[in-house]
């Protein structure tokens, strides 16, 4: 059945239909309502869990790890400054390998204050292992983290779901709820190998040694850079994993089929646009804008960024005339992070693109159309003569 | 930009339910083909009474573009006294139409090249048996008299649907009394 509702609405369908056991969460702009909807859900007994309320982010997710630990389906959620006053526990959650899913409302960070939307939150967590979707209207919000529960828990790597403040948190739109049945068999219980049980002690995440050694056994244990090793592998490994699910998910909900970038007519371009969450949606208004002039351009929405799906990324851009990333978002001191990730991937392409990087929207600033097709007409028309320096669109500097 | 898509401006005051009127038209026009519907309300700086917009967009056709309502075809106008505080037609396109709740006469107001709609919602409200003040049921009567989008039996099951708990019939008389009373004009 389809509804109109917010996308925090649709995230907290998601995690309902998921049948998440427990909920740690503490409120931030624009998070907020998805929280208190989840609440509202364990309040009413629609959803059979403990919803535990905390004073801080890093005691969320603290509480989402020893959930996980004990065998329970985890989840929270945050913005920006939330986020980051939980990372040392974002990076104990992969550490151990608990697959715990939460969901980004992306704002920009502080400060200066703002409760407005870019990708500087989550973007700047791209190295700690976390696994990230992202999403680019409601339909995909909901799919995305009832995928995320079951990509977690396969791979034993948490999953953030991240989405753009207002622009999906606050915006309503239709979108279509799964049936409860059907996900319950799409997504069987979480059952894991070790967790914390009485009648069975261990010990957890105990000093590692630089060596490895003889666990309590008499096996040999792995030492931490062994530990490490592993999940790269495995976070390497979770890209073909992620479109198993992905493929599952089509044939029983008939919706998916692009896990890692969704390209709109790209097929025939000599120009593509690239970026992350909604703004790529926008983006195919200017695309059809543009083709109407006869400018052969389409536009790609990266749904991955964490692992990076640079061979899906090689395939769509290899051989194109040129590449322009729009970012809200930026590796300070360097570049767009996904414009400089892109060319890395394309680094060993014999038929490299040009590639434009072009920084926008922080801390809320509109987007408009026009300026859009005018960044993109430059590029287009002058696509050799760019430089590697990121360009701002719609800055209002005084002189 | 698209020409397809029907961009609608909702203001009222913050807490008088600007969001919950536009979010039942968009229900209700989803239900009636518009498969494209996109309601956004102002970001991040609602306050109780402050003035506030909603853009409500609507189409046959997916809608892409979150951005925004900068030119309206219509406006709707959930308290006259708005008029004296905000620009409600900014950007309204040419033969624009502006729906308003106000207790004065069609005949009272005048905005060059645009259609008006005036119906005392606030009266109305009441007399559906409403508490005073609650008039974003009321609004969407003249929301439907006037533009003919919406069929308004199709919008007071979204009425219904949305006010569930909340005097439902209540609600849904006020759209009715306010959709036989709306005067249009221009």
């Amino acid at each position: 059945m389809h509804i109109i509702e917010s996308g925090n609405v649709a995230a907290a369908t998601g995690v309902k239909l998921s049948r998440a056991q427990v909920i740690a969460a503490y409120p931030i702009t624009p998070q907020t309502p998805l929280t208190e909807k989840l609440s509202e859900f364990v309040e009413s007994g629609e959803l059979a869990a403990e919803y535990i309320p905390v004073e801080s982010e890093h005691s969320a997710m603290a509480v989402c790890i020893a959930a996980s630990s004990a065998g329970a389906r985890a989840f929270t959620a945050t913005s920006a400054n939330g986020l980051l006053y939980m990372v040392e526990q974002l990076h104990w959650a992969v550490g151990a390998r608990l697959p715990v899913v939460m969901c980004v409302a992306n704002r920009g960070i502080g400060a200066p204050w703002t409760v407005w939307n870019d990708q500087q939150d989550t973007i700047s967590q791209r190295d700690v292992g976390w696994i990230q979707l992202y999403c680019n209207d409601h339909q995909q919000i909901i799919d995305s983290v009832i995928k995320a529960f079951k990509l977690a828990q396969t791979v034993s790597i948490p999953v953030m779901v991240c989405y753009d403040g207002y622009l999906l948190s606050h915006t309503y739109m239709p979108f279509e709820q799964p049936e409860q049945g059907k996900v319950d068999a799409f997504l069987p219980a979480f059952a894991p190998k070790h967790f914390l049980d009485p009648e069975n002690p261990g010990n957890f995440n105990t000093v590692t040694l630089p060596d490895v050694r003889l666990d309590v056994d008499g096996n040999m244990a792995p030492g931490y850079i062994e530990i490490r090793h592993n999940l790269q592998e495995d976070l390497r490994a979770a890209l073909l994993t992620y479109e198993n699910i992905d493929r599952e998910f089509e044939k029983e909900f008939g919706r998916g089929g692009n896990p890692f970038i969704e390209e709109y007519k790209c097929a025939d371009a000599e120009f593509v646009a690239v970026c992350i969450g909604s703004l790529s949606y926008q983006l195919r208004d200017v695309v059809d804008m543009m083709r109407e002039d006869q400018v052969k351009i389409g536009v790609m929405g990266v749904q991955i960024y964490r692992p990076f799906p640079d061979e899906a990324i090689i395939r769509a851009l290899a051989g194109k005339r040129c590449v322009i990333v729009f970012e809200k978002a930026l590796s300070y001191g360097n570049q767009g992070a996904l414009y400089a990730d892109i060319k890395s991937a394309l680094y060993s392409s014999e038929r490299k693109p040009r590639i434009h990087n072009y920084i926008l929207g922080l801390g809320g600033r509109e987007i408009k159309t026009q300026h859009l097709v005018d960044a993109l007409a430059k590029s287009c028309a002058s696509p050799d003569t760019f430089g590697d320096s990121p360009r701002w669109i719609g800055l209002k500097l005084q002189e | 930009m698209r020409k397809d898509i029907i961009e609608i401006r909702w203001h009222g005051r913050g807490g008088q339910g600007a969001i919950t009127a536009a979010k039942i038209v968009a229900n209700a026009a989803f239900v009636s083909g518009y498969k494209g519907v996109v309601m956004a309300p102002t970001f991040g700086t609602e306050r109780r009474g402050a003035p506030v917009f909603t853009s409500l967009k609507i189409s046959k056709v997916k809608i892409y573009d979150l951005s925004p309502i900068t030119t309206p075809d219509m406006v709707i106008v959930l308290d006259h006294t708005l008029l004296e505080e905000v620009n409600v037609v900014a950007g309204l396109k040419e033969n624009g139409l502006v729906v308003l709740n106000s207790p004065r006469p069609l005949a009272a107001y005048s905005f060059p090249g645009m259609r008006v709609a005036v119906s005392d919602v606030t009266l109305y409200a009441v007399e559906a048996g409403l508490p005073p003040g609650i008039v974003n049921s009321g609004i969407i009567g003249a929301f439907a008299k006037a533009t003919g989008l919406v069929d308004i039996d199709v919008l007071v099951q979204a009425i219904e649907k949305e006010f569930v708990g909340k005097k439902p019939e209540k609600n849904a008389k006020a759209a009715r009394l306010v959709f036989d009373n709306t005067a249009i004009g221009g």
